[in-house]
């Protein structure tokens, strides 16, 4: 763990990975979206408005899974005090952010014609919108609070009392009755979706995640370079301006 | 955490130590309020009532609510009155069913054995005025071609996999 802590190393490990996992996103993409959109068969009720959930399931899973990567560098930040950890949490919450709202865009352009409304105060829908906030209310810490090591211990507490949200989405469907349809991939009995458009699903998460960790990356080297930045101009005597 | 009196004496192992400890008690008892007041608020947060709590809850004419169900095989039956579309149909449970009136348009995915969502009152004569209907979509998701086949063997009932009651709808 320690070994990776180190700013320094993470900038070469991830100078020499970074090509590999943008050449793995576009492959990925080429064939998700192949997959999606021409070999993927029509949906028995709904035509091919069914397409939308190529987009919306894997933006909706990468808003999760975002708020993971946040809480578990939180931990990790909090505990054991590794910088690169705070700055990996910090560098999440935008791209989080970016997937729910496309999940919540994109389930609402599906509502419409379907379920007949763009939007419904149902318990997956609801504890949706507070996940955007919450991503909202972890960057406003950031940026409200000068100090970089007390802003990431107020952000990392912000992230972990958040957690509990990631799992009333997940069990929203479950628990209370909804208008959004139960889970159709990470249930007990398997997957209600078969053939080519199970596969052109699992491409599209695959996909969405390569390029979700593509885009850390290259926000972590940033981040690491802005403080590098920062303690040069320090050192310098001349001021943050 | 900063070095408070508290940890003042403590090395740095036994300080990561109780940070761990702290952590994960304060996750458990937020986990623990947190349950509670969901379990409290459950009636506030589930979408709908189906038809056989209305009949339980004995609901008063004239209150909103939301009603939820399948809508009932060979239930269905719509007119013009005007430019005006009146639709009648029943909604039930599998128990319990109440008759639907709702003047407007339906939505795409709106059929029989199909679960719908609707939102209005119940009037003097038992029966449910909708101001809105929302089709239900289950998580089904199966290619047109292997329906139509399906249909053709005759191994295909409407309603059969979109109509299921999934358990949740039946009793939480």
């Amino acid at each position: 763990m320690h070994k990776f802590a180190n700013p320094a190393r993470f900038m070469r490990l991830s100078n020499i990975v970074l090509p590999w996992i943008t050449g793995l996103t576009i492959l990925l993409f080429a064939l998700g979206l192949y997959y999606s959109l021409i070999l993927a068969p029509e949906d028995y009720q709904m035509g091919n408005t069914y397409r939308i959930i190529f987009v919306h399931v894997p933006a909706a899973y990468m808003a999760q899974f975002g708020y993971g990567v946040i809480a578990v560098s939180s931990a990790i930040g909090f505990i054991w005090k590794h910088p690169l950890a705070d700055q990996a949490a910090r560098a999440t919450a935008p791209i989080g952010a970016a997937f729910t709202a496309l999940a919540l865009l994109t389930g609402s352009l599906w509502g419409k014609p379907m379920w007949g409304t763009y939007w419904i105060w149902d318990a997956r829908l609801t504890s949706m919108l507070i996940l955007f906030f919450l991503y909202l209310g972890y960057i406003a810490v950031w940026q409200a609070i000068e100090d970089q090591v007390k802003a990431a211990k107020i952000a990392s507490i912000v992230s972990l009392v958040g957690l509990v949200n990631v799992i009333i989405i997940k069990f929203s469907v479950d628990w209370w009755n909804t208008l959004h349809q139960p889970a159709t991939l990470m249930r007990m009995d398997g997957p209600t979706i078969g053939g080519n458009m199970l596969i052109a699903l699992l491409l599209m998460i695959a996909a969405f995640n390569m390029f979700f960790v593509a885009v850390l990356f290259w926000r972590i080297q940033s981040l690491i370079l802005q403080r590098r930045i920062r303690s040069l101009r320090l050192q310098l005597g001349g001021g943050l301006g | 955490m900063a070095t408070t009196p508290l940890n003042k004496g403590l090395k740095a192992g036994a300080r990561k130590k109780r940070r761990l400890y702290l952590l994960v008690t304060s996750l458990l008892v937020l986990g623990l309020a947190i349950v509670l007041v969901l379990n409290a608020l459950e009636d506030n947060i589930r979408l709908f009532l189906d038809p056989t709590e209305i009949v339980e809850k004995g609901i008063k004419p004239g209150q909103q609510f939301r009603l939820g169900g399948l809508v009932e095989n060979d239930s269905f039956e719509s007119h013009h009155e005007g430019n005006i579309m009146v639709n009648k149909f029943v909604i039930t449970d599998g128990n319990e069913s109440l008759p639907v009136v709702y003047e407007g348009l339906l939505p795409d995915l709106f059929r029989e054995g199909q679960g719908v969502v609707a939102e209005g009152h119940m009037n003097e004569a038992g029966i449910f005025v909708a101001s809105e209907v929302l089709a239900k979509h289950d998580e089904n998701y199966m290619p047109k071609e292997v329906i139509d086949s399906l249909k053709k063997r005759g191994q295909w009932q409407e309603g059969e996999k979109g109509g299921t009651l999934t358990p949740k709808d039946k009793n939480s």
